[in-house]
């Protein structure tokens, strides 16, 4: 028996699980996949919200401003890539001014700071390579992190604090046993006294288990490009759009990690496991991201990938006890990311509520991720290679990822087991030649690791 | 801070040559880097044979030829230090480097040959549709887990790309037991020289399939099949989709040179061969920093990269002991209609070689048609050709004379129709 069980592994499971690890829970992360982000946690845009989208006085406006406040102390004590570096959204006709200052005002109803109306000079000298526009609303809030880096550091925290990650497990059905809900899996079932369902697309599915009303989540596609580093400055600040009638609009922005990213598309689909890219949806994105910036060198793609949103049926998050002790986090669409560590401190504080629990004394608040030599001070870069030679081996040519770094993101909490495993925690693959020098190299220190043969090495 | 009078960034087959002639001319103080452990670059995992039959005026084994350059390396006692990353060069030539065993280290070079060969154009650059999954690899990767750890990707094949290693990963993966359904080529024309489309797909009855491309790829965890379609003007004709079922893709469709390294010193890039800009000693924008080999252009033949290597290495010595630059005008050399560029790009006209050979492809078939260099107006310069093809790499040798007589910069180009 458990106190929590949380269900999906993705930035909310992560976040709630390492939220809840603060009090004297015994907390169980159940996963279908076989690593934590699998699913919409490792295909977004990376975007920090400065939260003036959402209507105010909804879930979604309140935890997002919270969040895009928490984001930045928590990337320095769960070290993880965050950049804080303001977001554009532009207007490019005039008779549409109307809807920035819309904008404008329901930020400062939702409560975001920095926000500021500026004009097509203003623009101009600000990002140069954009197109004409009429005005353009300024987001001195808004920022980028990586999300893997993120949900991947919730999850080694929780779990350095006690949680249970149970992988490729995949939940087959709930009942109530008394004051015990039991999780029935394909790995054998257990109780629990409480679920959080996190199942991002899969969030119907797992409520649906358990309560009366009936739920449904749509997963929304959106493709994206992904750019090479060498353009990675083409915009400084993430570029939005204002919606008009030809829809929502995509945005240019770099990563945290200094590529340049395009996307997203939106379409509903029926597929929960849906991701492929397709020529219309790809297309449809260059076409729009050319009204921001005409010149976007897409003959510098280095890859295409496609996320699916979970889209709830209220146009916000569904966050409630929805049935005993039964607690959902659906409906996570955009904002979610921005949103993750306030909607686990609201959950936590649910369950909190209810137990009437206080704080460990022995929780442990920071976690160091894996050292990115090329990242480092050239002192300490030799001083890693002093204490361990791995560090001056180059496996990943492109992203300057060495041994050592490899070492270390299979060796530590919850270490990858798989080539995107490892892509996601040291960025080995996620470079240019997409992967093409460091496979064999890499696919030999995790068969080393798990005593696998070559041929038995994952890419997921 | 260590100094040499020459540091080889590569110890591939271009590296190696270049080191080997600059050796030869009497530079002393050599030292090349190679990242891998052993010195032969790709040429290790190409077991294949075919190579050396211009420089040994025999056919060897990639491994083979690549020996035979190690070998001089060692007989000349050039230093090697392998297991090291260049992490960067500078414009005055401070290089950064990584081992194990010495950590982060600047040297000073005074001279340094660029030989760091190039990549596989990745399945991301190539906007594919679909999914990601399990089984796709470029043709080089492939050659990699098969000829070097030992490993099969898969049992049914579709290769897309009909790239030299594309077509050499066809036989090999027949040889060793796969199906290779066929070979996809988005051109009308292949990407390999014929010779590979003959000995690698006609002898064991693989098709070549041009005009045709991937356009989707099924399976979310493993692949499962790739949709394929005829195109027409790089767009895919809709009623010709076919599936075919396999659990491996292999990628032939192109090569980057990696001037990654080139671009962060500050070293001018020629966009039409996305290699440095060089003189007709193959000097850069930057004295003292000349390239070579597949770094520079991408070459068909590994006996035309020490070749070309062997003028660097050489025009690096002559810079250590001469310092000077060459006398003379500059003269460029501009490709037009039909050829897609040029290496050199310039010359100079106080320090010609006594036959300069100009390298260069053209941008489509050509059959019966010419290669002609014009100063203005006048022509200087017209060889007739039988055909020229986009996937070999034409080489002209020029009489020194022609281009000293140019008194403004020269075009060539060719003259004949696209057949």
């Amino acid at each position: 028996m458990v106190d929590v069980t949380v269900i999906g592994a993705g930035v909310i499971g992560c976040a709630v699980a390492r939220e809840l690890t603060r009090y004297c829970l015994d907390v169980c992360v159940v996963e279908k996949e076989t690593d934590v982000c699998e699913g919409t946690s490792k295909a977004n845009s990376g975007i920090v919200h400065a939260g003036f989208d959402a209507k105010p006085g909804t879930l979604k406006a309140a935890l997002n401003v919270k969040g895009c406040g928490m984001i930045p102390e928590l990337a320095r004590t769960l070290d993880f890539a965050y950049r804080n570096n303001e977001a554009l959204v532009l207007c490019f006709d005039e008779a549409q001014l109307g809807g920035l200052r819309e904008l404008y005002d329901r930020g400062i109803a939702n409560g975001v700071e920095g926000l500021e109306l500026l004009t097509p000079e203003q623009v101009r000298e600000a990002e140069p390579a954009l197109n004409d526009v009429a005005g353009a609303l300024l987001a001195r809030t808004s920022g980028i992190v990586c999300p893997f880096e993120m949900t991947i550091a919730f999850a080694e925290n929780a779990c350095d604090n006690g949680a249970v990650f149970r992988f490729d497990t995949t939940v087959k059905g709930i009942t109530r046993d008394g004051s015990l809900y039991r999780i029935l899996t394909d790995k054998g079932s257990f109780e629990s006294r409480y679920i959080v369902n996190a199942a991002g697309v899969y969030a119907d599915t797992i409520h649906n288990m358990v309560c009366e009303d009936k739920m449904k989540i749509t997963p929304r596609r959106g493709e994206y490009y992904l750019l090479d580093k060498e353009v990675g400055n083409t915009v400084k600040r993430t570029i939005f759009q204002l919606p008009t009638k030809m829809g929502k609009g995509v945005l240019v922005t770099p990563t945290a990690h200094g590529n340049l990213m395009v996307g997203p598309s939106a379409d509903n689909i029926d597929d929960k496991e849906n991701t492929a890219t397709t020529s219309g949806g790809l297309a449809s994105v260059k076409e729009r991201a050319g009204l921001s910036v005409s010149g976007i060198p897409f003959g510098k793609t280095i890859t295409n990938f496609s996320g699916l949103r979970a889209v709830g049926e209220t146009d916000d998050f569904i966050i409630k006890e929805s049935a005993e002790n039964f607690i959902d986090a659906a409906g996570i669409e955009s904002p979610g990311l921005t949103s993750a560590p306030a909607i686990a401190g609201y959950i936590a504080d649910i369950i909190v509520k209810k137990d009437g629990l206080h704080p460990r004394s022995d929780f442990i608040e920071t976690r160091k991720g894996v050292k990115h030599f090329a990242a480092l001070s050239r002192e300490e870069q030799n001083e890693l290679i002093r204490n361990d030679p791995a560090y001056g081996n180059i496996v990943c040519r492109c992203e300057t990822v060495t041994e050592g770094e490899i070492r270390d993101a299979i060796d530590r909490t919850l270490g990858a087991k798989t080539l995107d495993g490892v892509k996601r925690r040291t960025r080995a693959g996620m470079g240019r030649c997409q992967a093409g020098f460091c496979t064999p190299k890499t696919m030999a220190l995790i068969a080393e690791k798990y005593g696998i043969p070559l041929d038995s090495v994952r890419k997921n | 801070m260590r100094e040499f009078d020459l540091a080889v960034i590569g110890g591939g087959p271009a590296g190696m040559a270049a080191a080997v002639a600059a050796k030869k001319k009497g530079l002393d103080n050599i030292i090349i880097f190679e990242r891998d452990n052993v010195l032969g670059g790709i040429l290790n995992q190409c077991i294949h044979n075919g190579f050396g039959l211009h420089t040994f005026k025999e056919e060897l084994t990639g491994p083979e030829y690549a020996e035979r350059y190690a070998d001089m390396v060692r007989e000349l006692g050039i230093p090697v230090e392998t297991g090291t990353m260049v992490l960067n060069i500078s414009p005055d030539r401070v290089v950064t480097i990584l081992s194990s065993g010495r950590g982060v280290e600047d040297i000073y070079a005074r001279s340094v040959v660029l030989a760091m060969g190039c990549r596989e154009r990745p399945r991301g650059a190539l906007g594919i549709a679909g999914y990601r999954p399990q089984g796709i690899y470029t043709a080089g990767t492939a050659q990699h887990l098969i000829n070097i750890d030992g490993i099969m990707p898969g049992k049914e094949c579709v290769i897309l790309g009909s790239g030299d290693i594309g077509l050499i990963m066809a036989r090999r993966m027949t040889l060793e037991g796969a199906h290779v359904a066929a070979v996809f080529e988005l051109m009308p024309y292949s990407g390999g020289l014929n010779r590979n489309i003959v000995q690698c797909l006609d002898d064991f009855g693989i098709p070549l399939k041009l005009s045709h491309t991937v356009i989707d790829i099924k399976g979310k965890e493993k692949l499962e099949g790739v949709v394929v379609a005829e195109v027409k003007d790089g767009k895919p004709i809709p009623g010709t989709e076919e599936y075919y079922p396999c659990d491996t893709l292999l990628l032939s469709c192109g090569l980057i040179p990696e001037n990654e390294l080139t671009r962060s010193c500050g070293i001018a890039i020629d966009p039409l061969k996305n290699g440095a800009v060089v003189d007709d000693r193959l000097q850069t924008s930057i004295p003292g920093v000349f390239a070579c080999g597949n770094v520079l252009h991408v070459h068909d033949l590994v006996d035309h990269v020490s070749a070309e290597a062997a003028k660097a290495g050489e025009s690096a010595a002559a810079f250590v002991r001469g310092g000077s630059a060459p006398e003379g005008r500059v003269i460029k050399l501009i490709p037009k209609n039909g050829v897609k560029y040029t290496v050199p790009n310039s010359f100079t006209a106080g320090s010609l070689d006594d036959e300069p050979h100009i390298r260069f492809r053209v941008t489509g078939i050509y059959k019966n048609a010419a290669v002609v260099i014009k100063c203005g107006e006048k022509e200087l310069f017209r060889r007739k050709m039988r055909v020229m093809i986009p996937s070999e790499m034409q080489d002209l040798a020029v009489k020194k004379d022609v281009l000293a007589a140019a008194d403004a910069d020269l075009e060539i180009m060719t003259e004949g129709d696209i057949s």
